[in-house]
C-alpha cells in the first residue's frame, strides 16, 4: 500500500507492505542507515527516531502507522552543515565509543532538551533509561547532552566553551 | 530478522468506522493502539491477524476529565499521558507510582492504557492499579455501550470479556474523599517486568481508622483483590503490627511461580514487604493530605505515631 511522510522534513511516498516495520522502512527503502537496527524487542533503544517530536523505537511501529507523520532520524538532526548541539556535545564529552547506540540517544537527548532545555542530571538519566549503551558509557552521555543544554544552538559555541581573550587577561 | 507475518492494514477515521472495519473483517481482525504488546506478539508469529485496524488516529480517546465523583481516562491515553497529569497524581498518586516503572520513557510514548488491559498480562501493572481503584470498564460494541467491573475484565491470561467486535473505550475511577494510594515494585532492570509489585489504597474515617481499603498483587498469580488482607486491615487503625499481617495474608493467598526472575519464596518475600509498604505509604498520604487541608485533619495527623 502506498504511505506518505514526512521526513527529516521531505515529503517522502511510497508503496510497501503493511508488515514493513519503521526502522526497515528507514535503513532498507530510504537508505537512512544512521538508525540503528538491535534488539528488535523494543528492548535495547538502538532504533529510537522521533515521531512527531517524541521518542519512539521503530522496530516497534509499522511504517503504515507513521504514515502521515513526522519522523526525525539521526540524518536530520544537523542543520545547514551545522551540527546540533547534541551532536557537537557528543563529540566535545566523548558520548560514543562503538557508536551503536549513539544516534537514538542523541535523538533523545534532542527531544529531552525541545522540552526541558536545562535538565538536571536525574532527568537526564531518566530520559534515556530506556536506551542501552553496551560499552556502558553512560557517564560520558550524561555530560554530552549536558554540554548540549548548556550550549543551545545559536549561541556562539566556541566563545562559550574558550575565550581567549579573556583567558589571556585573567592569566 | 522478526518480521510479522503478511496482513492487511485499514486506518479507522472514527469509533463507529473502527467498530464497522471489527464487523467486516471478523474473527481474524484486531485493533492496534501503542502496538507495544501486539507488535511483538506479532514479530514472534504467537499473534497472526489476517487485518489490523489501526486506531492511533481517535484522538477524541486520549483524554483525562474529572467528572463528579468519577475519573473518567479515554482508551488512547498514553502512558506518557498519564504519568504527567497532576490531576491523575492529586486523585491516585498510585497510577504515577506505576507509571514511572511501566517499561521506559520511549516505550510509555507509545503504550496506551486501553491496549494495556486489553493485553491481560499477568504482570501488568496497570491492570493491578485498575483492580485497586476498582475500576469500571466501558466497551463499545455494535450494540452500543456496556460498563464492566475490572474484575470481570480478565477472564485469564491474556484474555478478556471484550469481545472480537467491540472496543475499551474508556477507563472510570471513582474518587473518594480521604482517600490515597500507593504502588510499588521490585524489577531486575529498567523496563522490565515485575518480579512482584503491589499496590493498594485506603480510605482513613474520621476517627483514623481503615474505613475502606483494597490491595493488589502484581506478577505472583493474584488475579483481583487480596481480599483477606483487606479483611483484616478494614476497621482497624492503622500501625505496623497491622501492615505486617495484611502483608503475611497477602504473600499466603497469591500463587507465584519461580521463573528468571526469582524463586517462588522470594516473590513471596516481596509480596509480603511490598504490600506492607504501600500500606503505609498510602495511610501516610491520606494523613499528608488530610493535614494541609485544615484543622480536621490536623487531629487525625497524630494517629500515625
Amino acid at each position: 500500500m502506498q504511505i506518505t511522510m514526512s521526513v527529516n522534513g521531505d515529503s517522502v511516498t511510497r508503496e510497501i507492505e503493511p508488515r514493513v516495520l519503521l526502522i526497515h522502512f528507514l535503513r532498507d527503502v530510504l537508505g537512512l542507515t544512521g538508525t540503528h537496527w538491535g534488539c528488535d524487542t523494543s528492548n535495547c533503544g538502538l532504533c529510537t527516531v522521533l515521531m512527531d517530536g517524541a521518542p519512539v523505537k521503530s522496530c516497534t511501529v509499522l511504517a503504515v502507522m507513521a504514515s502521515g507523520h513526522e519522523i526525525r532520524t539521526v540524518e536530520g538532526l544537523a542543520t545547514g552543515g551545522t551540527l546540533d548541539p547534541v551532536q557537537q556535545g557528543f563529540m566535545e564529552e566523548h558520548g560514543l565509543q562503538c557508536g551503536f547506540c549513539t544516534p537514538g540517544m542523541m535523538l533523545t537527548a534532542r527531544a529531552l532538551l525541545d522540552k526541558n532545555p536545562d535538565p538536571d542530571e536525574d532527568t537526564i538519566r531518566e530520559a534515556i533509561s530506556g536506551q542501552i549503551c553496551r560499552c556502558t558509557g553512560y557517564a560520558t552521555i550524561v555530560r554530552s547532552i549536558q554540554w548540549a543544554a548548556a550550549h543551545p544552538a545559536g549561541s556562539s559555541q566556541a566563545e562559550t566553551a574558550v575565550d581567549p581573550e579573556t583567558a589571556e587577561v585573567s592569566a | 530478522m522478526q518480521i510479522p507475518a503478511a496482513f492487511e492494514y485499514a486506518r479507522a477515521e472514527s469509533l463507529d468506522h473502527a467498530l464497522q472495519l471489527l464487523a467486516e473483517h471478523g474473527e481474524d481482525s484486531r485493533v492496534i493502539a501503542g502496538g507495544h504488546s501486539l507488535l511483538p506478539m506479532m514479530k514472534l508469529r504467537l499473534a497472526n491477524p489476517e487485518w489490523i485496524i489501526d486506531i492511533n488516529d481517535l484522538t477524541d480517546l486520549d483524554y483525562i476529565t474529572e467528572d463528579g465523583d468519577t475519573l473518567r481516562v479515554g482508551a488512547m491515553t498514553r502512558h506518557v499521558g498519564l504519568l504527567e497529569s497532576e490531576v491523575v497524581a492529586g486523585l491516585f498518586p498510585l497510577v504515577r507510582d506505576a507509571e514511572k516503572v511501566i517499561a521506559d520513557p520511549v516505550v510509555r510514548n507509545r503504550g496506551t492504557i486501553g491496549g494495556s488491559l486489553c493485553q491481560a498480562d499477568p504482570a501488568e501493572d496497570l491492570s493491578t492499579v485498575c483492580h485497586v481503584l476498582r475500576a469500571q470498564l466501558v466497551i463499545r460494541g455494535p450494540n452500543g455501550e456496556r460498563t464492566v467491573p475490572m474484575h470481570e475484565l480478565h477472564r485469564g491470561p491474556y484474555e478478556t470479556s471484550v469481545e472480537q467486535n467491540e472496543i475499551l473505550t474508556e477507563v472510570r475511577w471513582p474518587i473518594r474523599s480521604r482517600t490515597s494510594s500507593a504502588y510499588t515494585k521490585v524489577e531486575r532492570r529498567v523496563g522490565d517486568w515485575a518480579t512482584t509489585a503491589a499496590g493498594a489504597s485506603v480510605t482513613l474515617g474520621s476517627d483514623g481508622q481503615i474505613e475502606d481499603v483494597s490491595i493488589g498483587l502484581t506478577a505472583v498469580g493474584l488475579e483481583g483483590s487480596a481480599t483477606r488482607a483487606e479483611d483484616a486491615v478494614r476497621g482497624q487503625q492503622p500501625s505496623e503490627e497491622l501492615y505486617a499481617e495484611a502483608g503475611r495474608l497477602a504473600a499466603e493467598d497469591c500463587s507465584p511461580v519461580e521463573d528468571q526472575r526469582g524463586t517462588e519464596a522470594y516473590k513471596r518475600h516481596l509480596a509480603d514487604e511490598l504490600t506492607r509498604r504501600v500500606l503505609r505509604k498510602a495511610v501516610e498520604r491520606v494523613m499528608a493530605c488530610a493535614s494541609s487541608a485544615g484543622p480536621e485533619g490536623t487531629a487525625t495527623a497524630s494517629l500515625g505515631s
